[in-house]
């Protein structure tokens, strides 16, 4: 459905360009808003290289708008830049920099307001508050752009792209750093979200929230502040997506919030904090991930039911899962876990005995957090040997039944 | 040169010197006798200060002892068990305490030639005897000319012919008017070395007498005999307290 | 003193069991180091290594080495030397050949092998611990009279330091968990130097992060530079404070 709405996109993009004039635009006072205002409707304009220093610029009709080796729209600080409020527009190769910043009003780089069929490509967007900024639209594409910021707190920046109210989006290879969110999504459905790279965000590297039946795809989310969060949606589908480093007092690979009907595969968590949070999701699926030195591989809350934990490998995590529930209704089966020391005597590449991939010092401190200040201590390596021997404190129920001798190959 | 009064020293309940009062001359060669555990280890480690005294004095020349350690320049010791740092070499034990010696830059090394220790002086403790020890023991007890010497046990453990020169050594000692001062537990080697006798029983002075007395009261010539007669007829003490 | 200081580590660097410590740490940490490529991780194995095995060497080494030495102390107590000034250059020559042995087994693969402050801080802990528990063993000598009494305490010390306190502090973090604790614990941390020289290390590697997830404050009063200074203070103390004991108990002692 997904690939179906950007032909549609594409398509009627390319036959609408075909017909209209080429305008030709240069540097000069109000000259841009001038010439979108003068120019018909289908017509493409080729902005020149320079600067111009033009704010609120309404594109209020269809029109192709193409900057020639990136001319740069500066907001001087103060304002807004772009407003689309038409359909089928196309942005592409302009530089649009420094927006104003405000508490009132989100100030974007290039604003699409109840619109659909716009595209927004190889752009770039430079120190704006919000880079590109999707409200009540569908059917749109954003590709290939590039959105920096500087942002050094939470409270006075934006997002490097933003969704609102949205559908049927499809956001591609574009790489964002320096922003509030990378990404940002809000009640957004049926999109697709691919390619992207999204580092050194102040909080989230994508945020995602009442946004159901969408996918992320091949992203990488790497030294994000807070890592991903994904709340309060359903048939979220997460594949091949990069969760590194992202190393803090409360970063998360991915946070799962109220979250349903999911499918986490093939994604490699390394050196994330935690690298999957879970809070009331139920049925997801987590399957073929890569789990790498990471603080907690999982910390799962007892609100959690019906999760499938299956083909994952644990490698080199300080903790593999942690929870604080006593009464575990997830399943885990054939994981890989590098703390396992099970034999398998019958060589069909499991290991005979179940491994328990909660340790007792992870339940200790999921109990009491302070207990913390003994990590690492002699005792609490002891303690984890003795309950391996006689287990009495772990939820028997939480167990890899069928722990796999050798790693999986999930290359 | 040497005045104990009143020392008393227990380890728990148990009296180890119970109200001693004794006065050492010079030129004198003092026998401290007695059976085991009677006090004469405690009493030569109080007179060292190794042992700190509950009650009573000890003056060293008038100094008393707990002030300042600096009389123990005056006081060459020799222990019962000599045992040293296992991979020091003998020629390094004497280096180190003639370094710690600075103010005595004249040394006697008679001892140290005659006993052969120089010839041995890279041998590392470990690996000697405890006879050989006992010599370097002797050796450093003597090197620097003290005044007083202490020797404990000193020829246990010993060759006779070291023995017979630590001896003849201890007598040219007490010719040049020093106070030695030992025990001993074979009383023939005592033998012509002793001109007096303290001796204690359970922490509590017997007799401290010269050996002339003693033979004249006992009519004994044998050092061993006399000391048998006078715990055998329990003679009144008395004491030539100086 | 310095001569007795010299002459009793000239003594140590030969002692076979010195030579032995000193291998043996060389032979881990060279192997821990250039088995994980990763150096924070061989950072953590060492770490460990060296909370568990350098009290324990240390107390009971020494421990033993100042008991078999009695006999060498009278002898020095016999020449005109201040007893204190005998304790302590006995206590400086043991220490400095055992943390020659921790400095050349740990320290120079250390430096040789990772280019991290950590490890810095990992030698500067390994050689704290070593003074400390000498310090401890020098303490046990001294109020001790007895050879294998001495040895016998001196095992139950580095247990409760590495074992039995820890589990003591569970117990009461479990049954005041209900109450705001962590500042009374980051109080009561101070009276182990195992676990202090173990959360310094731990500040200074990535893994800190874990304790600032579960309780912000650890971070905050720990991870900032006034806790690490907090804790090399109470190390300090915990070098010092047996130190003192010793000597002033020293002064009364008999031999």
């Amino acid at each position: 459905m997904l690939s179906r709405n950007l032909i549609t996109i594409i398509f009627f993009s390319v036959a609408f360009q075909a017909k209209g004039a080429t305008i030709n635009v240069y540097p000069g006072q109000g000259n841009l808003q001038t010439t979108i205002d003068k120019a018909d409707r289908g017509d493409t304009l080729i902005v020149h290289q320079g600067l111009y220093k033009e704010h609120d610029i309404l594109v209020n009709k269809k029109l192709t708008i193409k900057g020639d080796d990136f001319p740069v729209i500066d907001g001087g600080k103060k304002y807004q830049l772009f407003f689309i409020t038409a359909d089928s527009v196309v942005i592409e190769g302009l530089q649009v920099q420094n927006t104003g910043r405000s508490s009132m009003t989100d100030m974007a780089g290039i604003r699409l307001q109840n619109v659909s069929h716009v595209i927004v490509r190889n752009n770039l967007l430079l120190y704006n508050t919000y880079g590109i900024y999707l409200q009540n639209s569908s059917y749109c594409a954003i590709l290939n752009n590039i959105a920096l910021a500087n942002a050094k707190d939470e409270l006075n920046n934006g997002n490097g792209i933003h969704a609102w109210k949205c559908n049927h989006l499809l956001i591609r290879n574009n790489k964002i750093s320096g922003h509030r969110d990378g990404i940002y999504f809000e009640f957004v459905t049926d999109s697709k979200i691919s390619h992207n790279i999204s580092i050194l965000n102040v909080r989230y590297g994508l945020h995602f929230m009442f946004s159901s039946n969408d996918a992320y795809l091949q992203n990488q989310f790497v030294d994000n502040g807070a890592g991903v969060a994904v709340m309060f949606s359903k048939n979220v589908i997460m594949l091949n997506n990069t969760f590194r480093h992202n190393w803090g007092d409360a970063a998360y690979g991915i946070l799962l919030k109220e979250i349903s009907d999911s499918k986490i595969e093939h994604n490699y968590f390394t050196k994330n904090t935690v690298a999957i949070y879970m809070e009331g999701t139920n049925r997801i699926n987590v399957a073929n991930n890569e789990f790498d030195e990471n603080g907690w591989a999982m910390r799962i809350q007892a609100s959690c039911n019906a999760n499938m934990f299956e083909g994952n490998n644990f490698q080199a995590n300080s903790f593999d899962v942690a929870t604080n529930g006593t009464m575990m209704l997830n399943t885990f089966d054939h994981n890989y876990w590098d703390k396992y020391d099970g034999y398998d005597l019958d060589k069909d590449k499991t290991g005979d005995v179940p491994y328990y991939p909660v340790s007792i010092y992870a339940v200790v401190t999921e109990r009491v957090p302070v207990t913390m200040i003994l990590y690492r201590s002699f005792l609490t390596d002891i303690m984890d040997q003795v309950e391996k021997v006689l287990p009495s404190v772990i939820p028997e129920q939480l167990k890899d039944d069928h722990p796999m001798m050798k790693k999986w190959d999930l290359k | 040169m040497i005045q104990i009064n009143n020392l008393t020293k227990s380890y728990n309940r148990f009296k180890a010197l119970d109200d001693i009062n004794l006065g050492f001359d010079r030129g004198r060669a003092i026998s401290l006798l007695g059976p085991n555990g009677s006090g004469k280890t405690t009493l030569i480690k109080s007179i060292l200060g190794l042992v700190i005294p509950e009650k009573g004095t000890i003056k060293i020349d008038c100094n008393p002892v707990s002030s300042d350690c600096s009389y123990r320049s005056m006081i060459g010791y020799m222990p019962q068990i000599g045992r040293y740092p296992d991979n020091m070499t003998i020629e390094q034990v004497i280096n180190m305490v003639k370094e710690l010696r600075k103010d005595c830059t004249k040394y006697d090394d008679e001892l140290i030639i005659g006993l052969g220790i120089d010839k041995i002086g890279n041998k590392t403790m470990r690996n000697l005897s405890g006879g050989t020890r006992q010599k370097v023991s002797a050796c450093l007890a003597f090197l620097f000319s003290p005044e007083i010497l202490i020797l404990d046990e000193p020829t246990a453990g010993l060759d006779p012919v070291s023995s017979e020169l630590l001896k003849e050594k201890i007598i040219s000692e007490l010719s040049k008017g020093k106070l030695v001062l030992m025990t001993s537990h074979v009383l023939s080697d005592l033998e012509g070395l002793t001109s007096h006798i303290v001796y204690l029983q359970d922490g509590k002075l017997m007799f401290y007498r010269s050996v002339e007395e003693l033979q004249d009261v006992t009519g004994e010539t044998k050092l061993n005999k006399v000391v048998a007669r006078m715990m055998q007829y329990d003679l009144p003490i008395k004491n030539c307290v100086s | 003193m310095k001569t007795i200081i010299k002459y009793v580590s000239l003594d140590l660097l030969r002692n076979k069991t010195i030579l032995i410590y000193t291998a043996l740490l060389a032979v881990i940490s060279i192997s821990v180091l250039n088995m994980d490529n990763n150096a924070s991780k061989g950072l953590l194995s060492l770490m460990n290594i060296t909370l568990l095995f350098v009290p324990l060497i240390s107390i009971l080494f020494a421990t033993i080495y100042f008991f078999n030495s009695i006999e060498f102390i009278e002898l020095l107590l016999a020449q005109p030397i201040k007893r204190n000034k005998v304790l302590l250059a006995e206590y400086t020559g043991l220490v400095l050949s055992l943390c020659a042995a921790y400095a050349i087994g740990v320290g120079l693969p250390l430096l040789i092998l990772t280019k991290q402050v950590a490890a810095l801080v990992l030698l500067v802990n390994g050689l704290l611990l070593t003074l400390t528990f000498s310090g401890l063993a020098l303490l046990i000598f001294v109020l001790c009279k007895d050879k294998t009494r001495g040895i016998g305490i001196a095992i139950v010390i580095s247990l409760f330091f590495s074992l039995l306190f820890d589990g003591l502090l569970l117990t009461f973090i479990y049954s005041f968990s209900d109450y705001p604790i962590d500042k009374p614990i980051v109080g009561l941390v101070a009276l182990n130097p195992i676990d202090l020289s173990r959360i310094l290390m731990l500040l200074q590697l990535d893994v800190s992060v874990l304790m600032g997830y579960s309780g912000a404050l650890f971070k905050k009063l720990l991870g900032s530079a006034a806790g690490s200074i907090y804790a090399v203070v109470c190390m300090m103390f915990w070098v010092t404070v047996p130190l003192l004991i010793a000597t002033l108990k020293f002064r009364k002692k008999d031999l």
